[in-house]
């Protein structure tokens, strides 16, 4: 059979790029004024770190910082700045904003991507068990396990993991994203790399995994009750087969569309995961900035990942559609 | 045949929705019976510091690293977690149910702003905008509360929004409108109550995700100072992680046990509510 061709949407597109850009202006603006209720800025925290109260020095770091401007002037300047991708300097990391994300972005990248390869895979695999066995007694204690994992603290399993993995039975390091005092370079930097990713990877996807498992058993149940599966049955080909090549197509559909939307999930899960693993991320830095009160650097953290977001549910769209192709992009 | 393995199957199910039921009315237990169990407050020095469970008798479960009683903190967390749970999906509902119900009953230019609204919501990553509101309002459970209903709600404006949509053709509600009833009556006292068993399962299993998110709040040094939370404790217990291994695993179990009581209870509500949907899902 050929694939139906079709033209690329580009109405669909744009019309929506003009959505996200919108939605990107409205956040960035919530961001701005939440982040100006705060009591105490960047100034008086200074301060504070250096041990001193002394008015007259947070008046000068204030005006250092374009903190003693109006505030409308100040939303100003953060929303050209942001069109520019112009973040400004972090005075607490003493580094640019931009910079410091952009570093601290590729493992927080690796990270997701490898969570959500495992909640998808392991979803599929555990969710097409449990439908082939319907009520039976691996479906049972798949569906049963997917209850438990559902309801686990996500940050609390990453701590049992490195309890029981790393501390008990010595398999893998307790923390961090690579043996830096080795040197490793080349392959052996990459196995090192994967040898940390393990546990964090996991523990980031458990959730969804339990997500992932109840939607695919679910999806898998109503397709292989659908006359072309029993036709195929009554064609002789196998269960194995019939579950991954036939069933699996129509079922795994949603699963995308999940995907998508749980792609902010999945960053904002990275804040507790990379605190518990001591991974170099986004979502570490943002813990670290909380608490050191770097308003633009969070603000900045805060509206890239909403960018992000927006992104790549658009390419989930544009995706689904490739895979979909019944599907109407409107 | 057929009817002794669908008989099984009732019962196993009603089993799981049993086992939910009694596991959330020991968590409530817990929770009211803190203060007469454990007159003493959550964070005093109730013994030896590091005792493992069973081996002081003051704390059956052990004492932490400051020598409080692990199993006071217990009884203590269960009063934070179900209130900030309860309050903030009681919070969300109200919020959701009038965004929804107003976007899905009136369509439009109204639904189009609404539903933009709430997808900007769901836009943000949630976790990360429930810590920015609680690093900007102060950590107190009201702030917290308030943190986790600004998350929650954009969910249930849409499931209640969808509802509405279809509810809103339905014969009784035309003939409602050509009698003369006024919107806001129509929406309240004829299409909510239609709505509401969905919003009753979704809730449930809301109350779950904000209590979970509530102990990583409070695990991140983002709780409220005051109080003892089962998050906290795992904070705490983390720094203990290789000589007492206990202190943060149990408090962790006490949630894991919780949010799963309150998701067998959700699955069976749903079963209970829409029993024709009950030969689709299951497990």
């Amino acid at each position: 059979m050929k694939p139906i061709r079709r033209r690329f949407p580009w109405a669909f597109l744009g019309k929506r790029l003009v959505y996200g850009a919108l939605a990107m202006l409205a956040i960035a603006i919530i961001n701005f004024f939440l982040l100006k209720l705060a009591p105490g800025d960047a100034a008086e925290a200074l301060a504070g770190q250096a041990g001193t109260a002394d008015p007259e020095y947070i008046a000068q770091l204030r005006a250092q910082f374009g903190l003693d401007q109006p505030l409308l002037s100040q939303l100003w300047a953060f929303l050209t700045r942001l069109a520019t991708l112009d973040l400004g300097y972090s005075h607490v990391f003493n580094e640019r904003v931009s910079t410091l994300i952009l570093s601290r972005l590729p493992a927080t990248l690796m990270l997701m991507g490898a969570a959500i390869l495992i909640a998808v895979i392991g979803g599929i695999v555990f969710g097409v068990t449990a439908a082939r066995y319907a009520n039976r007694w691996p479906d049972r204690a798949i569906s049963f396990v997917a209850l438990l994992l559902y309801g686990t603290p996500p940050y609390w399993i990453g701590l049992m993991m490195i309890l029981i993995f790393a501390v008990w039975l010595g398999w893998t390091p307790t923390s961090g994203m690579e043996n830096v005092l080795a040197f490793h370079t080349g392959w052996d930097r990459v196995v090192d790399i994967a040898h940390h990713l393990i546990l964090p990877a996991l523990a980031q996807s458990i959730f969804y995994l339990a997500i992932y498992i109840r939607l695919v058993r679910a999806g898998m149940l109503e397709v292989l009750s659908l006359d072309f599966i029993r036709v195929a049955r009554a064609k002789g080909i196998s269960e194995r087969r019939l579950a991954y090549r036939h069933a699996l197509r129509n079922a795994v559909l949603p699963l995308v569309t999940v995907v998508g939307t749980n792609i902010g999930n999945f960053l904002g899960g990275a804040v507790l995961t990379e605190t518990v693993f001591s991974w170099p991320g986004v979502g570490r830095l943002m813990f670290d900035a909380m608490f050191q009160r770097d308003l633009n650097l969070l603000l900045s953290i805060l509206v890239l990942s909403s960018l992000f977001v927006i992104v790549a549910n658009l390419i989930v769209d544009l995706l689904y559609a490739i895979i979909n192709p019944t599907v109407e992009l409107k | 045949m057929d009817r002794v393995k669908s008989f099984v199957t009732a019962v196993f199910r009603d089993w799981m929705l049993l086992v939910g039921l009694i596991l959330l009315a020991t968590v409530f237990f817990m929770a009211a019976s803190a203060p007469f169990l454990f007159p003493q407050p959550p964070d005093t020095m109730m013994g030896p510091p590091l005792q493992w469970p069973g081996q002081y008798p003051g704390a059956p479960l052990g004492t932490d690293g400051l020598g409080r009683n692990i199993l006071a903190g217990l009884f203590y967390g269960a009063q934070v977690s179900l209130l900030v749970g309860f309050a903030s999906v009681t919070v969300a509902m109200v919020f959701g149910i009038l965004v929804g119900a107003y976007a899905g009953y009136y369509g439009g230019w109204i639904d189009n702003l609404l539903m933009r609204i709430t997808e900007l919501f769901q836009t943000i990553p949630q976790f990360m905008l429930a810590i920015v509101v609680v690093a900007v309002l102060g950590p107190s459970i009201q702030v917290i509360i308030f943190s986790l209903a600004v998350v929650s709600w954009p969910a249930i404006a849409r499931l209640v929004r969808g509802e509405f949509m279809v509810l809103r053709e339905k014969a009784y509600v035309q003939g409602c409108i050509v009698a003369g009833m006024s919107d806001r009556r129509i929406i309240f006292t004829q299409i909510l109550p239609n709505a509401m068993s969905g919003v009753t399962v979704m809730s449930t299993i809301m109350i779950a995700t904000a209590i979970l998110m509530e102990s990583a709040l409070s695990f991140l040094g983002f709780g409220d100072p005051n109080v003892t939370t089962w998050g906290t404790m795992i904070g705490m217990g983390k720094n203990n992680l290789r000589d007492a291994w206990y202190i943060m695993t149990i408090p962790g179990i006490a949630l894991l046990l919780t949010a799963l009581a309150l998701n067998l209870v959700g699955d069976g509500l749903n079963d209970y509510l829409n029993p024709r949907l009950r030969s689709q899902r299951g497990h």
